[in-house]
């Protein structure tokens, strides 16, 4: 899957903000805080459609709060955005997954002590058999049983999981609950995928297979937005990056010049990063005294008397 | 030598007293078990149950059916209202929240003020008449030797017994129906299960209720054989109800069946085994040590199912594993 040319994604200069060409999400002045710390505070920021975009930032930055805010788990102080032209602030998290906009999380929540076929035909929509009444009819909901159990198997094949779907969710490793959580955000046929950190805590070779499947989801036709720490991933993948750093957005661009970025760079490595230390602390103060005819004929002086 | 105990503590196990605890503990698997909710006030459903079926049907003189409604309709109510402010929230909320809702209703029954409504601390008494009146077992003693009943008591073990199974089969088409996949799902991880699209709150409620309903049937149930007294709803029934969720196995379907049976099995056994004791002065206690020390033998029993068997008796072993 080539990645999209960034003329296809913007109009104009990439700065924070930027308007897309197709966007799927619109947020404007969102602002979270707990108590006295802000931790968002995006005044507009629009995610495109159909592309793979990475939001960066430094630890602390806002990225999974802002993820939390735009997946209804958490409540905005201010702030308005939308998906796919609706409204979608302060609606609960249910409904917005019911929208076509999944999330996984930081730390995989895949369900322990189920099978691995059944938290993915959790993911399922459209089973009547969830309603309890129904739900004691098995013919309510027999057929729709049936063709997501085959939507999940095809599912667990590509993702290389199809031998392990009578194991509980808790025996597979880290790695393969990623890969689990993935697929099940799929049963949904979502329209946006949110991946927090998809890569945290997999090993190198599992890497690979999961960059390939977030690939595959945009050649399916889906938007991918995701949070990651890993700059080899978010080059390999992204077509746009959004960095964050003290809950701003602080600027925006194709991957391969994002990084070069002034305030990326300061936000990863501070805003002083390149000024001697000593002019921070004062002691270049003491060190340019050190040019003065007094100090010279100080050490001169000294000097002679340690030759004697 | 007087062996008749053993038949007693077998008479025991399927009295209607031991269908109202394996009734009352379907009910907290389906929270506890299935979902996840830490109800603490079981025994708080039972007394709003047993009151509904009592007050209908001796202080209104609602017929049986109309009265079992009442039951049913009051335990969900209650349900609703502890389930509002709390089932939002972490799960130790609720679990604080129906522990002292339990004994709000325990207390507050007992007030002088509510005596004609509720007969204060002593209670109330014959709420089964209206119930015995449908009997349709022919007048007569059923059974042999100390295991002989009157018809009324032949038709209360069999109604309640029959309660009991519809409510296993109930719970046993919903866990392994797609509804019972959302709330197994809801007790690994509720936000992986809000993620999905599914309205945790909703299905948390519908287990709230569900539960509470069975736990309410309980109620009306354990007073059939009884009269209603306000004390048998105490802290301490929520916790033999946990007991015999625990003997069983949390998370099964026939589990409360088993575990209430051999709950109320060890405690006659054991009460006539001290007795026997007792009476041939082998053991060095009094006739009135003999009541605690059969709980004492329950606990231990309890704790070494705890120590070989943690999954409970009917439990896979694997689930326990997983989660340790």
């Amino acid at each position: 899957m080539p990645k999209t040319p960034v003329a296809d994604l913007v109009d104009g200069p990439a700065v924070p903000g930027v308007a897309k060409k197709n966007p799927i999400i619109v947020a404007d002045s969102v602002s979270r805080r707990f108590g006295g710390l802000t931790a968002v505070d995006v005044a507009h920021v629009e995610i495109p459609a159909n592309a793979i975009t990475a939001l960066i930032g430094p630890n602390g930055a806002g990225k999974t709060t802002f993820f939390n805010l735009l997946t209804g788990f958490d409540q905005p102080n201010t702030g308005t955005w939308t998906f796919q032209g609706r409204d979608l602030a302060r609606v609960p998290a249910f409904r917005v997954s019911r929208r076509g906009m999944v999330r996984t999380f930081q730390l995989t929540k895949s369900l322990g002590l189920m099978t691995v076929l059944d938290n993915m035909l959790l993911g399922a929509t459209k089973q009547p058999g969830e309603n309890m009444f129904r739900a004691l009819f098995r013919p309510w909901w027999r057929s729709r049983e049936t063709d997501i159990t085959q939507k999940a198997l095809s599912l667990l094949e590509r993702f290389k999981l199809d031998t392990k779907k009578d194991d509980y969710a808790a025996s597979l490793s880290g790695g393969q609950r990623k890969l689990l959580e993935m697929a099940r955000a799929l049963m949904s046929d979502p329209v946006l995928v949110m991946l927090d950190e998809p890569m945290a805590g997999v090993n190198p070779a599992l890497t690979q297979s999961l960059l390939g499947h977030i690939l595959d989801l945009k050649e399916q036709g889906m938007t991918v937005l995701f949070v990651e720490h890993d700059m080899h991933v978010v080059q390999e993948i992204a077509d746009w990056v959004i960095v964050m750093a003290e809950g701003k957005v602080v600027a925006e661009g194709p991957p391969a010049t994002v990084m070069s970025d002034k305030a990326v760079i300061d936000a990863y490595l501070g805003a002083h990063h390149d000024t001697d230390l000593g002019t921070l602390s004062g002691q270049l103060e003491v060190a340019k005294d050190m040019d003065s005819e007094v100090v010279k004929r100080d050490l001169e002086e000294e000097a002679a008397h340690d030759a004697r | 030598m007087n062996l008749d105990f053993i038949w007693l503590a077998v008479g025991e196990a399927i009295s209607p007293t031991t269908a109202a605890y394996a009734l009352a503990t379907i009910g907290l698997v389906i929270h506890f078990g299935f979902t996840g909710l830490l109800n603490f006030g079981q025994a708080g459903f039972m007394a709003v149950g047993g009151y509904a079926f009592a007050i209908t049907s001796l202080k209104l003189g609602w017929p049986m059916p109309f009265a079992l409604l009442a039951t049913i309709v009051a335990s969900a109510v209650f349900a609703l209202i502890l389930g509002i402010p709390t089932l939002r929230l972490r799960a130790d909320y609720l679990s604080i929240v129906t522990i002292a809702a339990a004994e709000i209703i325990r207390l507050s029954v007992k007030t002088a003020e509510l005596t004609a409504i509720t007969g204060g601390a002593t209670g109330l008494n014959g709420a089964a008449r209206n119930f015995n009146e449908l009997n349709p077992i022919p007048e007569g003693r059923y059974g042999f030797g100390v295991l002989t009943y009157s018809a009324d008591q032949v038709w209360v073990r069999l109604v309640g017994w029959a309660l009991v199974l519809l409510a296993c089969l109930i719970v046993f088409l919903l866990i392994r129906s797609p509804w019972g996949r959302v709330v197994r799902g809801i007790r690994e991880d509720e936000d992986a299960v809000r993620s999905l699209g599914k309205n945790v709150f909703s299905y948390k409620m519908q287990s709230l209720i569900l539960g509470g309903i069975l736990g309410g049937l309980a109620g009306a149930l354990f007073i059939l054989p009884r009269s209603l007294q306000p004390d048998n709803y105490g802290t301490q029934l929520t916790f033999f109800l946990y007991t015999i969720m625990l003997l069983g196995g949390a998370t099964t379907v026939f589990g409360p069946i088993i575990g209430s049976m051999l709950f109320w099995l060890v405690l006659s056994l054991s009460d006539g085994l001290l007795s026997l004791g007792v009476q041939s002065n082998i053991l060095p206690i009094t006739s009135t040590q003999q009541g605690p020390i059969r709980f004492i033998i329950v606990g231990v029993a309890l704790a070494l199912l705890v120590v070989f068997r943690p999954q409970g008796l009917l439990g896979k072993k694997k689930e326990v594993f997983f989660s340790a």
